[in-house]
């Protein structure tokens, strides 16, 4: 009667709370790793119906983002340019016009249709994000989509989340820019310090105050 | 018997991460919408798409004769009234740009046309400030610098890449050139230049034309065009000049 039970079942009610306890953290540290916006939203990079090139319109021709993306500073929505703007300079006999990558730019200009361009960045329709508010107070496209400057083709840089929409609105002086290198790709801060600095006095002089409550966002 | 979970455990892990990748990782997969609890709404934003419209475009064309809601509406151009004033363009905008509301109208006047009755008309509508020139020049630098180069010779970035016919605004002919016939050029465009009516409000276009012909002044100009005060920096050491006491 007394070896009824084997020796190594003793230690079974430990082996199991082990095993589930180790199975609870891979759970909690899987949903903490993957469900979450850093994880789904960032890096989505689709492809285009034209290859259009951040890299070589911004860094390697030097022009301004609002050339093409004209009313950034003066409606809630950052336009996508019409496609008269891409034939301003691709059009007939124009630079690469006869490209077959630039297909797609020619028939829209021809039947009038719009370029199908694949949304990349998007908040919730619950959301309402205004570009010109931010732009005009000192927050710089590169803080909300990187270094697009450097990007051939456009992915999502940033996960475009409430807490991390907050980290800016409950702290801005970490992130707000002299009005003139806002859309200067390439500027950064000397330092942390000189950050810190410079932002605190731009929070004052503008009156800046970002909204933390739900109605700021959320209408 | 421990080990053989932890193994298992282990290759499930490994397996996952094989699958899924980590943070950051570029993928054409649209993302994933975990709680998509009204993400979508049926309601359009702007430049969406439409499954009603046979164009697929939700933002419908102007009807002809029509103004869109914000716009300001045609009117009669008053040289002392208080709209079309540029000074207000200071470092930090509005939400809705210097000028408070958006300037694309298209009214039968001079400050819209460029004409005065059958003939192109010359001047500024409006008072030139400093404020003016800055924001013109940023907007010249946005818009015109791309072709025609930052002081307006004709040699932007774009000519280098095999458009032709770039007008040098340095010419003679374009000195000549009335502000009006300048306004008209970048409303509806020229010869191989589309218009930029779409883009630019009309007092920036207006602002643009003055800081271009401070560009065709700067071309030519002497020493002595400048104030005193700046002139003293470019002027040439002269001779007898000692050298500074540390460098003695």
């Amino acid at each position: 009667m007394s070896n009824f039970f084997p020796r190594w079942s003793n230690f079974l009610p430990l082996k199991l709370l082990v095993s589930l306890a180790v199975i609870g953290a891979g759970l909690v540290g899987g949903v903490w790793y993957y469900f979450t916006p850093k994880y789904t939203r960032v890096g989505y990079q689709p492809d285009q119906p034209v290859p259009f090139s951040h890299a070589i319109h911004v860094q390697q021709l030097g022009m301004d983002c609002r050339y093409c993306h004209s009313f950034v500073e003066i409606a809630g929505h950052s336009n996508i340019p019409n496609t008269q703007t891409c034939i301003n300079c691709h059009g007939q006999g124009k630079v690469k016009w006869d490209s077959p990558r630039l297909a797609p730019v020619q028939e829209s200009w021809q039947t009038g249709l719009p370029i199908p361009w694949v949304r990349i960045h998007k908040v919730p329709d619950y959301a309402y994000f205004n570009h010109a508010v931010h732009v005009n107070r000192g927050v710089s496209c590169y803080s909300c989509h990187g270094a697009i400057n450097e990007m051939s083709v456009v992915y999502e840089a940033k996960p475009l989340s409430m807490a991390w929409c907050l980290e800016c609105h409950r702290a801005p002086e970490n992130f707000l820019r002299p009005p003139s290198e806002i859309y200067n790709m390439e500027w950064h801060p000397k330092s942390f310090d000189a950050q810190q600095e410079m932002g605190m006095k731009f929070k004052q002089e503008w009156n800046v105050n970002p909204p933390v409550t739900c109605g700021g966002c959320h209408r | 018997m421990l080990r053989y979970f932890f193994i298992g455990f282990s290759l499930l892990v490994l397996l996952i991460v094989s699958i899924t990748g980590f943070r950051g990782w570029k993928s054409k997969r649209p993302p994933i919408e975990i709680f998509p609890d009204m993400v979508r709404q049926a309601k359009y934003k702007a430049q969406s798409e439409s499954d009603f419209y046979a164009d697929d475009r939700s933002a419908r064309q102007h009807v002809p004769g029509t103004v869109p809601l914000g716009y300001s509406s045609p009117q009669v151009y008053q040289p002392d009234g208080p709209h079309h004033d540029a000074s207000s363009a200071g470092d930090v905008m509005g939400d809705a740009g210097p000028y408070g509301h958006i300037e694309f109208s298209a009214s039968p006047d001079y400050v819209a046309t460029g004409r005065i009755g059958n003939q192109w008309g010359t001047g500024i509508p409006f008072e030139v400030t400093a404020a003016t020139m800055k924001r013109g020049r940023e907007r010249y630098n946005i818009n015109c610098a791309v072709c025609h180069g930052a002081v307006g010779m004709g040699n932007g970035i774009v000519s280098k890449y095999g458009l032709n016919g770039i007008a040098n605004q340095q010419q003679q002919r374009i000195r000549d050139m009335a502000d009006g016939e300048i306004f008209n050029t970048i409303t509806w465009g020229k010869n191989s230049m589309m218009g930029y009516a779409s883009t630019i409000q009309v007092p920036d276009r207006w602002a643009i034309i003055a800081y271009l012909r401070a560009l065709q002044r700067a071309e030519h100009a002497t020493l002595q065009d400048l104030p005193e005060d700046i002139a003293k920096q470019y002027q040439k050491p002269s001779i007898d000049n000692k050298l500074p006491a540390n460098l003695q």
